[in-house]
């Protein structure tokens, strides 16, 4: 009942804002509806902590510790969005780049969107989790190209032409895993592709078919996780787009497909019974992770520059989850969880930024702190928070994930150290003279949302200094589902 | 498996191997009208294959999912695109990125590349068409291929679409299909997603003047 509610909510805060979209109170609707959604989450969280992992309607639906970790994180995350899009759209309806018509268009698609991802999330159905990963990626292509800029529409199209040829890849590897099951699993009934019954039988699933179809997904499901090399539509999207668009992307929608790959991996491994998954997803992840670093030295404009940390973060995020065992998934849920609150809050205050400075060029962001000491400050401590400072959380996840590497494949420890290193020197150099320095733009027309920057920051304060407990059991238990 | 008439593999090989052909042709061909017609065609015999295999092996729903081919890619997309082209003026794709021997040579390479791929899975197969996994496979790639080496947007969607044409195939010669669910929910996806595409042609042209994809490459690292 809850699944269909959380699932039903996004859908129906769609259609109305279809209908009211372009009207005066559409963004207080657009939160209303996230906040609602919000809280069928955490009733959907209640019991699923008080009765175990559940499965519904004909086990199409299918939730346990690690997708309904995830789904709460999306349903917060989409709703602190939805509160800072409010200043942050009107400011741009204000200044002509929006017409209430694109207004409309923005928030029916934001619902769709989050629609889609808890769909994603929440089905039991390996061929409905493809659908719903495709109909995220269309229901953004739109959002990206808002502003009908030429870069934006250069960003879109790239967006759908190499998420579509991705996501087709994966398609093609379901097809390989329902060959395999359908084997095993018989057409009847329609379980060969419930994700239940595959992990019940995937001991007896043909290995060879299973490898080949791991490849097709990673590379299908990688491609929307933005791993290098298959990272080139990231940066564009993440920077043409709306801001509020580039926080839920990197935010939430990179999540999403992570947790697709690593429901694939579980079934590969226990099929073919190596550590070949695992290697390759460390193998991307390390990649990832480097080539994320290095880029961050080159971006001028300050949404790429935090398009290419997502990539290096979610490469780090992989790489854990390759490693495996339950302390390395633990490092990497926390740092899935870390990473979105930062990130987002990250994009809300660079957002509030280049409308400050009118561009969103890094040359012209001068003496934030000067001009809104919460828009400086927010985007100062949320850079240290992403770069791994202590007490953030992001230390702690980093610091599990280091040790952990350190201790099972040290080979690898140099290439993150550096990856972690060039991040930091890039992006402090970058962030220092925006937040410090002189300036004389005036502040903001409406005053910003940064309420949502500042409980963000302070989960991650506070997941850095102290876990608490039910939180902590959690994503053991989550760790432990994932092997 | 119910009823097999002898004459039913020698002729889904067949369809096949002209699956594989049209995808060469569309690799050679630079007119775009001519791809979609070719398209369509591609949609005609997988439609034709699709019903043989569901009469053959007795699976009803593949009927189901034959006629959503016939109705959506051998006559909505085709329709919609030649219409678009025409209210486009997008009829030639002037310039290739790499020309026509080359490309051929390539897609040999890739042919022989997805045989080699299909082998094991072709071997563990029970369905009648095993043998043209590898065609299927073989018909992503060259769609992928044409995506690459192609530079107006129309041609790079006619790509996108042929590759689908190939995943359907592969789902069918495999598995005889997937699920009707999935197979519903792919081809809503797909209709979507043309749709926006419809509705980025125009965006593209307003702001280029042009569906020349030439003019959408001023992002990159400097």
């Amino acid at each position: 009942m809850e699944i269909l509610i959380v699932l039903g909510l996004p859908l129906l805060g769609a259609l109305l804002l279809a209908l009211f979209g372009a009207r005066r109170f559409a963004a207080e609707l657009n939160a209303g509806m996230s906040f609602a959604t919000l809280v069928a989450a955490a009733f959907l969280v209640l019991r699923v902590l008080r009765h175990g992992s559940l499965l519904a309607l004909h086990e199409q639906f299918f939730v346990d510790s690690f997708n309904v970790f995830l789904v709460a994180l999306t349903a917060f995350v989409g709703f602190t969005t939805a509160l800072f899009s409010r200043p942050y759209m009107r400011i741009e309806e204000q200044r002509g780049r929006l017409s209430p018509q694109r207004l409309r268009l923005y928030h029916s698609m934001y619902q769709l969107f989050m629609a889609a991802m808890f769909l994603a999330l929440l089905t039991n159905n390996m061929g409905l989790l493809w659908v719903a990963m495709e109909a995220a990626t269309l229901s953004t292509v739109l959002l990206v190209s808002l502003y009908r800029t030429r870069a934006s529409l250069e960003a879109a199209w790239k967006y759908f032409i190499l998420c579509g040829v991705g996501i087709a890849q994966a398609l093609f590897g379901t097809i390989l895993l329902y060959f395999a099951a359908e084997r095993v699993l018989g057409r009847e009934g329609m379980t060969a592709l419930l994700w239940t019954h595959l992990n019940a039988v995937k001991g007896q699933l043909e290995p060879r078919v299973l490898g080949l179809a791991f490849v097709f997904l990673l590379v299908g499901y990688g491609t929307k996780v933005g791993l290098a090399p298959l990272h080139n539509w990231l940066p564009d999207a993440h920077a043409e787009g709306p801001t509020p668009v580039s926080a839920v992307l990197s935010g939430l929608l990179l999540n999403v497909a992570l947790y697709a790959v690593i429901r694939c991996k579980v079934l590969v491994e226990g099929s073919i019974g190596s550590y070949l998954p695992g290697r390759m997803l460390m193998t991307f992840g390390l990649l990832s992770a480097v080539v994320g670093a290095f880029f961050l030295w080159r971006q001028r404009d300050i949404k790429r520059l935090f398009a290419y940390s997502s990539i290096e973060h979610m490469g780090i995020i992989t790489f854990a989850f390759g490693i495996g065992g339950p302390i390395a998934n633990f490092a990497a849920l926390l740092h899935m969880t870390v990473h979105s609150l930062t990130k987002s809050s990250i994009f809300f205050t660079a957002g509030h930024a280049s409308q400050t400075a009118h561009t969103q060029q890094m040359d012209g962001i001068r003496g934030l702190a000067g001009i809104s000491p919460t828009i400086g400050w927010g985007l100062m401590l949320g850079s240290l928070a992403i770069l791994g400072m202590p007490p953030f959380g992001v230390f702690a996840s980093e610091f599990l994930i280091l040790t952990t590497a350190m201790r099972e494949h040290p080979w690898t420890t140099p290439f993150l150290l550096v990856a972690l290193g060039v991040a930091f020197a890039a992006i402090f150099r970058k962030v220092q003279p925006m937040v410090f320095g002189e300036s004389d733009a005036p502040p903001l027309p409406h005053s910003p949302a940064l309420v949502p920057v500042f409980i963000h920051l302070a989960m991650v304060l506070t997941l850095g200094i102290y876990m608490p407990f039910a939180l902590a059991e959690w994503f053991r238990a989550a760790a432990r589902l994932i092997g | 498996m119910p009823h097999s008439p002898h004459w039913i593999v020698p002729s889904l090989n067949l369809l096949a191997s002209l699956l594989l052909l049209i995808s060469f042709a569309m690799l050679s061909r630079r007119r775009t009208q001519r791809l979609i017609t070719l398209f369509a065609w591609q949609g005609a015999i997988l439609f034709t294959s699709t019903c043989l295999v569901a009469y053959s092996s007795g699976h009803k729903e593949l009927y189901y999912s034959a006629a959503l081919t016939l109705m959506l890619k051998v006559i909505a997309l085709p329709w919609i695109l030649h219409r678009l082209i025409r209210r486009l003026g997008a009829q030639w794709d002037s310039e290739l990125l790499v020309n026509i021997p080359t490309t051929m040579l390539v897609g040999l390479v890739l042919v022989i590349f997805a045989f080699g791929l299909a082998q094991p899975i072709s071997l563990m197969a029970t369905t009648i068409t095993r043998n043209t996994i590898g065609i299927a496979l073989a018909v992503i790639f060259l769609a992928f291929l044409m995506m690459i080496t192609r530079r107006k947007a129309i041609t790079q969607v006619i790509g996108f679409l042929a590759m689908e044409n190939g995943l359907f195939f592969a789902a069918t010669s495999a598995t005889y299909g997937m699920p009707m669910v999935i197979e519903l929910g792919i081809a809503l996806d797909l209709l979507v997603g043309f749709f926006i595409l419809g509705i980025f042609f125009f965006q593209i042209r307003e702001q280029f003047d042009s569906l020349d994809l030439r003019h959408l490459e001023a992002l990159k690292e400097e």
